[in-house]
């Protein structure tokens, strides 16, 4: 796979325009959508304002400690600006390459039959343009005439060329792409700022991202943390003043700030984000990120036998001769018989007999050689040659054709014939005049390494269903050969959204690929429906995600990611919720100390002073966002070992680890705080 | 080792009875014939068609909840007129007279909730009618009531593409007649066989030895014991409550109440498996209560038998042994010992029972800390009827949802997507809780009508109060004593905080049901979040600890965290 390659992460660069983006991004008006860093902007600007009350009061006795703790409130909030700004100057980098391919070359446009060169943005749906080699293509569109090799590059990252023609299913091309030869009539059907093009760009730079439907219920928990943290602290000024002890707004500020999810508050948009971006670089765009979360989510894949798990054609892989025929005999004949036939099978005949029988390709014009070609009312095809009449085709034809001529097929061809059907081949009998010579095992050859595959995705948990035109001898072959979990053969397009519509029907979530117009309706009807690129409008209007490699075993890497998604998510928000633990033993020892000196006990980090041990938990609280960035944005690692397993380890990696973490993290910053005499 | 022996026999009783009686109330609830049918079907029948119920009318959400809230306002309501009037009705041999308004708001407010708080002393303020026909009709319906909630909860947890919940005066009706009912007449029994009376006689006036005049108050109290905690209401007979020897004479009898208090919140759990088709479900939640309770048990138990480390420096001899309990007896009765008051008071909070039968008052600070602990985090250790259960499943949408994500799919609870809806509504049920406990204290800690009903200074008052708004909130009723709470001020909070805790979380965890009872459930699959077994256990547990419990830990640390610390280093409040 060509593939996007990963900007580095610490690319300067991109951390330059994240710093001047994470100022701009202290806005109120921003912040207001994320509540857990808006109440972290709020306090901290309370703070801040005490802090100046006090210094032109002159009254403060702890005006360095207010001034610490307003810094790092604000930090905080930067460091959070900073990682959603970060994930955003990535994409923005991948944009700014897709930019650079949006044209503003003049376009051909066929207006009433006149050629009239007009600006690319001035296109409209509906119109239509001429595009000759070395141009580019104005807009997206569909070629209504012509043929054309065209080169991707741009959204691709390919540079091997393409075909795309009028008619079937490789019909649509991209604005941006540039025509290699020949020229083709494109009927335009996205309006400017509408396109392709325009809307990989929005994704990529998350410009216009919304929240999804797993992001809106965690943010849901998360403010209601928040509020329950608040009702916390609120409560605690009467609950100390009882005892005796008043506490001051930034020693409470700071409190709700380390126990508010924090965290994942601040670092919850740029994995989202990062989330996208990862998904571009493997060449799948998603329309929605609704889509990607979606993907982990999949109980069931649908994929077409053809180009997905066998390769697309059949191919011969035995002669068996019978009646005493030998079987270099019959791999002449069958190779004299499929000598001009130009299918993917005949020629794979030929080949098979030059290798296992050294018979090379004979000059043809030498003998007065008539060849038969393939129909469907006669299933065979041959060749007459020198007086030999040999044919090759389907069982029954051939014993026909055998007996016309006053022949008969010998006992032993029929059980031959069965066992290659058993076994999912195709049989191809030959015969020359009244004499049947044998059988062609044609195979169905499966993809290298699509065993294992499926093996992962099983262990993902998830289902894989072979759709085919088979007939279910040969399906369930193939199936068994490969390992997909089930199939459905003799299938048409239907077929598919019958069988979708099924698993739906259960609660499943569905996926499947496709690239042919019959295909549009299952995939919209598809929980998670990946276009070929290559395919058709239609097929990619309907899916909610486009595969640019138009590779159909992609589906893998998109699963992947969006479980590599909501993964990350979990774990930073457990490890966000674990981290109260140790706060709590930072600080509340450290704020009741003075009325109620037994507490100390409580001080199990042996932290130097009140001020310090609160000052050390709102630097561990920033310091860990900035941490955790790059965990963010690269995402969890993700193992198909089993939903059992996975919870375990990461319940230890991020629960375990979050309550443990803070403690060696908050003692390791108290000794610098205290090194450095700041409280 | 007489700790070891009584929590042990006590947890396999419990055990033992809980997975017969869950599976019994799954075929009660889902219609099934059981071998009380042909009594109480009969009589079923006749309830719905005096009350005009069509029990084959299945109700939503929203339907089922109006029933539910329109029962309980015309029940309080009921109550209410019944404790005003009392004078002028029958059955007062001891012309009692009217209860003052501020204390019957609150009494109606606390057994229409299932609390039982009594702010007043039974013997000396309610005549028999009001606590035969007002109070025990509302300690067996408002645990009917209880049970109806959960399961509808749980119908909304397993039912499939539906639109209603249930029938709530068939779940209310079911749940009296075919659980209730049954269970107390047995218990009764039991109780007057060990010595419990049950009569409607005019009070006893009789020479103590040393001559005096004692006058000892009589009435129906084996039936309402075991009412009281078999619906985990928890509301006396007399003000000693379960202290008081005609209410819990004997340790068999001690024992027997213990058992009814966990028996019918233990047994929901297995109801539920049962009912999500998937036993080790319901046996997950079971053993998730059970650690936790067995931590609470142990901790009060160790406490309460360590005794007093300042007594200890004066040589007073706190050990157990044959000639005395030893450890911390003030406040205890000698029949039931540290063992069996520590181990009452940790059931009585774990399940919102709240009745007690030794004085929390003056349990050392770290035997006081677990009754607190134990409802802060939400009443969910088997619980109230029916509020345990859901408030337990409330949780586990909760860590399905913290640490569902980690396994690469979106959170889903026995198979049902739980999402933006379901979070906003669980959240909103974790929410109120600590807002009615935490808000109203805060209040009462710094005005004068707060701070003059606390008797102790200090730590220990701070905890009074606490104690007082945690019980009410959770809906346990138990006091920590101390406190006198009899005052406008205090029955009128109180009763607030008491509604508010029942019905604002309830309507939430019924919303829940609707929202879950529609969704298709995704067939489980090898990538799908295991929610049985170990792991699940030790994440709920987890959870619940960080979540709710962390929630408190700062206002527990001004009570009686600090009043241990200052005990070890030898200050007594």
């Amino acid at each position: 796979m060509a593939g996007r390659k990963a900007t580095p992460l610490w690319e300067g660069r991109i951390v330059r325009g994240a710093l001047v983006d994470s100022l701009r991004k202290f806005d109120p008006r921003i912040q207001a959508r994320n509540p857990v860093m808006f109440v972290v902007e709020v306090t901290a600007t309370a703070v801040t304002l005490i802090l100046l009350r006090d210094l032109f009061s002159g009254r403060g006795s702890s005006v360095s400690f207010e001034l610490q703790i307003a810094l790092w409130l604000w930090f905080t909030v930067g460091f959070a600006n900073f990682a959603e700004a970060m994930a955003e100057g990535r994409g923005k980098a991948q944009a700014s390459n897709l930019r650079k391919s949006r044209t503003e070359t003049p376009a051909t446009l066929l207006k009433d039959g006149q050629e009239v060169r007009v600006p690319a943005p001035s296109l409209r749906r509906g119109d239509i343009v001429i595009v000759r080699a070395g141009e580019v293509i104005p807009g997206d569109g569909e070629i209504i005439e012509g043929v054309a090799a065209v080169n991707e590059a741009a959204i691709t990252g390919e540079s091997a060329p393409v075909i795309r023609e009028s008619g079937g299913d490789r019909s649509a091309v991209t604005g941006g792409t540039t025509v290699i030869s020949d020229w083709i009539k494109v009927r335009i059907i996205a309006n400017p700022g509408e396109t392709f093009l325009d809307r990989m760009i929005a994704l990529v730079e998350g410009a216009q991202r919304q929240k999804t439907p797993n992001e809106i219920a965690l943010s849901i928990l998360l403010a209601g943390l928040t509020i329950v943290f608040m009702l916390v602290c609120v409560s605690l000024y009467p609950f100390a003043l009882y005892g005796g002890t008043t506490l001051s707004l930034p020693v409470l500020v700071a409190l709700l700030v380390c126990l508010i999810p924090t965290t994942i508050g601040g670092l919850l948009s740029a994995i989202g984000i990062a989330g996208m971006d990862r998904l571009v670089q493997h060449n799948v765009l998603a329309m929605s990120g609704r889509a990607v979360e979606a993907a982990g989510d999949v109980d069931t894949l649908l994929l077409d036998k053809t180009g997905t798990i066998t390769l697309g054609d059949r191919m011969a892989s035995e002669f068996i001769p019978v009646g005493g025929v030998t079987a270099a005999e019959l791999a002449d004949a069958a190779q004299l018989a499929s000598l001009a036939d130009e299918t993917p099978e005949g020629r794979s005949i030929v080949v098979l007999a030059k290798r296992e029988y050294n018979l090379r390709g004979r000059e043809l014009a030498e003998a007065d050689a008539h060849f038969i070609a393939f129909s469907a009312q006669t299933r065979m095809s041959g060749v007459d040659i020198a007086g030999r009449r040999i044919r090759k085709g389907a069982g029954d034809q051939i014993v026909k054709f055998v007996e016309e001529n006053g022949g008969k097929a010998p006992a032993e061809l029929a059980p031959v014939v069965e066992r290659i059907a058993k076994s999912g081949g195709t049989p191809l009998v030959v015969a020359e005049g009244s004499r049947v010579l044998g059988v062609i095992y044609l195979k169905d050859v499966i993809k290298e390494g699509i065993r294992q595959r499926f093996e992962r995705l099983r262990a993902m948990g998830m289902r894989t269903v072979m759709i085919t035109g088979d007939n279910p001898l040969t399906a369930g072959a193939i199936a068994a050969e490969s390992g997909v979990d089930d199939f459905r053969a003799e299938a048409t397009p239907e077929t598919k959204l019958k069988l979708i519509r099924e698993e739906q029907a259960q609660g499943k979530l569905v996926a499947m690929i496709g690239d042919g117009t019959n295909d549009a309706p299952a995939l919209a009807q598809a929980d998670v429906g990946i276009a070929m690129n290559a395919g058709t409008q239609a097929a990619r209007e309907a899916g909610n995600m486009v595969d640019l490699d138009s590779n159909p075993t992609k589906i893998m890497e998109v699963v992947e990611i969006g479980k590599q998604l909501l993964i990350t998510r979990g774990a930073l928000t457990t490890f966000s919720i674990a981290n109260d633990v140790a706060k709590y033993f930072a600080i509340i020892p450290a704020m009741f100390v003075l009325g109620y000196p037994q507490l100390q006990v409580l001080n199990i980090m042996h932290l130097a002073t009140p001020h310090s041990a609160i000052l050390s938990a709102v630097i561990f609280n920033a310091l860990i966002i900035i941490a955790l960035i790059p965990l963010a944005l690269r995402g969890v690692q993700y193992r198909p070992i089993g939903a059992a397993a996975i919870l375990t380890r990461n319940l230890l990696i991020y629960g375990a680890g979050g309550v443990i973490v803070p403690f060696i993290g908050i003692k390791a910053i108290d000794l610098v705080v205290g090194a450095l005499h700041l409280a | 080792m007489n700790a070891f022996i009584q929590v042990g026999l006590f947890s396999i009783v419990v055990t033992a009875i809980s997975v017969p009686l869950g599976l019994y109330m799954a075929r009660v609830f889902s219609g099934q014939r059981t071998f009380l049918d042909p009594v109480l079907r009969p009589v079923e029948r006749a309830i719905y068609r005096v009350c005009g119920v069509h029990p084959g009318t299945e109700q939503d959400w929203v339907e089922y909840t109006v029933a539910m809230l329109l029962f309980s306002a015309v029940g309080m309501l009921v109550l209410y007129g019944m404790e005003r009037l009392q004078y002028y009705l029958p059955l007062n041999p001891q012309k009692l007279g009217a209860v003052a308004p501020d204390l019957a708001f609150n009494t109606a407010a606390s057994f229409t909730t299932n609390t039982n708080w009594q702010a007043y002393a039974g013997e000396s303020t309610m005549s028999y009618l009001t606590q035969m026909a007002g109070l025990a009709f509302h300690n067996f319906v408002s645990a009917a009531a209880g049970i109806a909630i959960a399961i509808a909860v749980i119908r909304g947890f397993v039912r499939r593409g539906s639109k209603t919940v249930g029938n709530f005066w068939v779940d209310l009706t079911r749940a009296t007649l075919w659980v209730l009912l049954p269970i107390c007449v047995v218990l009764t029994l039991l109780l007057v066989w060990q010595g419990v009376p049950d009569n409607l006689e005019p009070y006893v006036h009789a020479k103590s030895i040393e001559g005096a005049e004692q006058v000892i108050a009589q009435g129906p109290v084996a039936s309402q014991e075991s009412i009281k905690e078999l619906g985990t209401n928890g509301g006396g007979f007399f003000n000693a409550n379960s202290a008081h020897p005609y209410e819990d004479p004997t340790p068999l009898a001690n024992f027997l109440e213990l058992v009814a208090m966990f028996a019918i919140g233990a047994a929901l759990t297995h109801t539920f498996g049962q009912m999500a088709g998937d036993r080790r479900q319901g046996w997950t939640l079971f053993t998730a209560m059970a650690l936790l309770f067995l931590v609470g048990a142990a901790a009060a138990i160790w406490s309460e038998q360590r005794g007093n480390p300042q007594f200890a420096a004066m040589g007073v001899d706190q050990r157990a042994s044959a000639a005395q309990s030893g450890g911390n007896m003030e406040g205890k009765e000698v029949r039931n010992g540290i063992v069996g008051s520590a181990l009452w008071t940790t059931v009585t909070t774990d399940s919102s029972c709240g009745a007690v039968n030794s004085m929390l008052d003056s349990y050392t600070p770290l035997g006081g800390l677990v009754p607190l602990v134990n409802m802060q985090i939400g009443e969910i250790i088997f619980g109230g009827v029916g509020s345990g259960l859901y408030g337990m499943l409330v949780m586990a949408v909760l860590s399905v949802f913290i640490a569902g994500l980690m396994v690469g799919r979106t959170p889903e609870y026995l198979g049902k997507k739980i999402e933006g809806r379901e979070m906003k509504l669980a959240m909103l049920f974790i929410l109120i809780f600590p807002a009615v406990i935490l808000l109203p204290a805060g209040a009462a800690v710094i005005t004068k009508a707060g701070l003059a009903g606390i008797t102790n200074p200090g730590p220990h008052g701070f905890a009074q109060i606490l104690y007082a708004y945690t019980e009410a909130s959770a809906n346990n009723g138990s006091a920590f004593a101390g406190l006198n709470a009899n005052s406008p001020f205090y029955n009128i909070t109180l009763a607030f905080v008491m509604l508010l805790g029942r019905f604002m979380m309830t309507v939430p965890v019924l919303a829940l049901a609707g929202s879950l009872v529609g969704k298709k459930a995704v067939p489980p699959s090898a990538g799908t979040f295991p929610t049985d077994g170990a792991i699940f256990v030790v994440l709920l547990i987890g959870v619940i600890l960080i979540v709710a419990a962390l929630t408190f830990f700062p206002a527990d640390t001004l009570g009686p965290i600090v009043e241990e610390f200052a005990m070890r280093a030898g200050r007594l409040y």
